[in-house]
């Protein structure tokens, strides 16, 4: 029964260890392929912060577990804004993207590329366009926006298919000349869709105006932050304790009234003749 | 190579170029006119089929979907949408019955790179290389799954060439002549067949979708062998012949039973005694 395959135990002994060797060959290459694979991937989630993804794209982690590369949202967008990611682009592999500037979304209607997505990379759950979150606008150069110096540009404004809620003009004096207003273009983050028009319509030859991925472009308060105006409105009345009157540290015999000054004790509303209201006696040189 | 039997030259010889080449000819047909159908929509504005291999769209109401795209996609940790369902539903059946590496040998272009590096490699006669196991592509395929599921994302798709080369084809080339030609050289001076035969996943995983087939290729006239092993020399998969050709004694086969053999019938283009044709598994 030793000899079932014709092999004397010598002959089986060196063909175990060959075959434990060529296990341990193939494991490491395959263990060397799939480290590297691994960390390729973990940079390829790295999106380039100006690729921008198809409305209703999950989050770019979950994205690239979801979309299979098929290209029926870039087949089905009419204007043919969207691309399959190219080995040599910087996004991850075959995966659809667009860059504002170049080519902002047309924002349609019915969002066909949402339709197309088989798999739901992009998700079926959003159906109306104007509550896409591809991105955000930020006005990126107060140093160069025609508007910020001054200027009545407002292209971004204009072109804004969210206009008025997305971007608003927000005036302000113009401290250079000291007569006129600025008008300066300002983007609102529950209405900004992303889109990319403002981007692609800036005059400047690099956009002032930017679409940015959200992360990126958006703070976070602190989840305990309270804002104080907001939590009186709610409660209808001021949650902390009443006001109490503050005590001032005066000179004798004066008292203090907000937008008055000092005013003399007993002289009823008139100050003591010759004193100065407002300034403390001790300063009143002579008066001494 | 001069002196070198040429394979098939008997084949060639007893039958004709066209019996000779029959099923060559047939299975180039089929990867051109898939490759054409696709391009037929951003090239002429003929969209019968929109999308690519790993999911297509034909006649805006057929989906057919990438199993092993979305097996590891489910690793990931997403359900996909209905149509994604469907169409990897209707794949697998289609693959399942017709042999999974059909996928591989009338399907996928890389096949078409593959076997001009097998030609030339005859033609140079460029011998040996190193040696890679046939069974790497399974431990490769168990790392791509292994890899979807820790990264969570689809991470074999950033470099698989197979996908990448029919997706440039259709949407753009790119840099992507770069990885196809990686395969190319890696086939013609490194080791033959080595990519489809020895490291791609998208075989592997096929291979094992068709383990239970019905449809085989079949030793049928095994008796009428006269052994010019010209089969083994055209085979990627010479190891799948042995069993069925030579195991009268052992009654094994007639039927090519390994799931690596990829149907591509070029057994049966080769040999001059019509030894092999295409039959069902349980042929005797």
């Amino acid at each position: 029964m030793n000899d079932t395959n014709g092999k004397t135990p010598g002959a089986r002994q060196a063909s175990r260890r060959q075959f434990l060797i060529d296990m341990a060959k193939t494991a490491c290459t395959v263990g060397l392929m799939g480290t590297g694979l691994t960390l390729y991937s973990k940079q390829a989630k790295a999106l380039p912060p100006l690729a921008i993804r198809p409305p209703g794209a999950l989050p770019e982690a979950d994205f690239q577990g979801a979309c299979i590369r098929c290209g029926l949202c870039v087949r089905d967008c009419p204007y043919n804004i969207l691309e399959l990611a190219k080995p040599e682009h910087s996004v991850a592999t075959g995966t659809p993207y667009f860059v504002a500037r170049n080519l902002p979304c047309e924002m349609c209607e019915d969002i066909p590329c949402i339709k197309a997505c088989p798999t739901g990379a992009l998700d079926h759950g959003l159906t109306d366009i104007n509550k896409s979150k591809m991105g955000l606008a930020v006005l990126i150069d107060h140093e160069t926006c025609l508007n910020f110096l001054g200027l009545r540009c407002d292209v971004c404004y204009r072109v804004c298919p969210v206009i008025d809620k997305a971007i608003t003009l927000e005036t302000i004096h113009n401290v250079r000349t000291g007569k006129h207003t600025m008008f300066l273009p300002t983007v609102h983050s529950d209405h900004c869709t992303g889109c990319g028009k403002c981007e692609k319509s800036c005059v400047l030859e690099e956009a002032a105006i930017k679409v940015l991925p959200v992360k990126l472009a958006q703070g976070k308060l602190g989840g305990h932050y309270r804002l104080g105006w907001e939590e009186k409105t709610k409660a209808g009345k001021s949650l902390v304790a009443p006001d109490v009157e503050h005590q001032y540290t005066l000179p004798e015999g004066y008292k203090y009234e907000q937008g008055r000054g000092l005013i003399p004790d007993g002289s009823g509303e008139s100050a003591a003749p010759g004193a100065q209201p407002g300034i403390p006696k001790a300063l009143q040189g002579d008066k001494l | 190579m001069s002196a070198a039997k040429k394979i098939g030259a008997e084949a060639l010889a007893e039958k004709g170029w066209l019996a000779s080449h029959k099923w060559l000819i047939l299975r180039r047909s089929s990867q051109l006119a898939i490759l054409a159908v696709f391009l037929a929509g951003p090239l002429a504005g003929l969209w019968i089929i929109k999308g690519n291999l790993a999911y297509s769209l034909t006649l805006n109401t057929l989906p057919l979907a990438d199993p092993y795209v979305l097996l590891q996609s489910l690793l990931a940790g997403h359900i996909p949408e209905k149509m994604a369902l469907i169409g990897v539903a209707i794949v697998l059946a289609f693959y399942f019955l017709v042999g999974g590496r059909v996928y591989c040998s009338w399907v996928c272009p890389v096949n078409m790179v593959t076997d001009a590096a097998a030609w030339l490699r005859g033609r140079f006669g460029i011998k040996g290389g190193a040696h890679i196991s046939r069974k790497l592509r399974y431990w490769v395929l168990g790392m791509t799954l292994a890899v979807a599921a820790v990264t969570g994302t689809i991470a074999w798709e950033l470099i698989n060439p197979v996908s990448m080369l029919h997706r440039g084809l259709i949407f753009g080339i790119g840099m992507t002549w770069t990885i196809v030609l990686a395969v190319f050289l890696l086939d013609l001076f490194v080791s033959a067949n080595a990519w489809c035969g020895h490291v791609c996943p998208v075989g592997a995983f096929y291979s094992l979708l068709g383990k239970w087939s019905p449809l085989r290729i079949s030793a049928a006239k095994r008796e009428a062998c006269n052994d010019c092993m010209d089969c083994y020399a055209v085979c990627p998969e010479p190891q799948v012949i042995k069993p069925a050709l030579k195991g009268a004694k052992q009654n094994v086969g007639p039927a090519i039973l390994s799931p690596n053999c990829t149907n591509c019938g070029r057994c049966i283009d080769v040999c001059s005694k019509d030894v092999f044709r295409f039959g069902l598994r349980s042929a005797r």
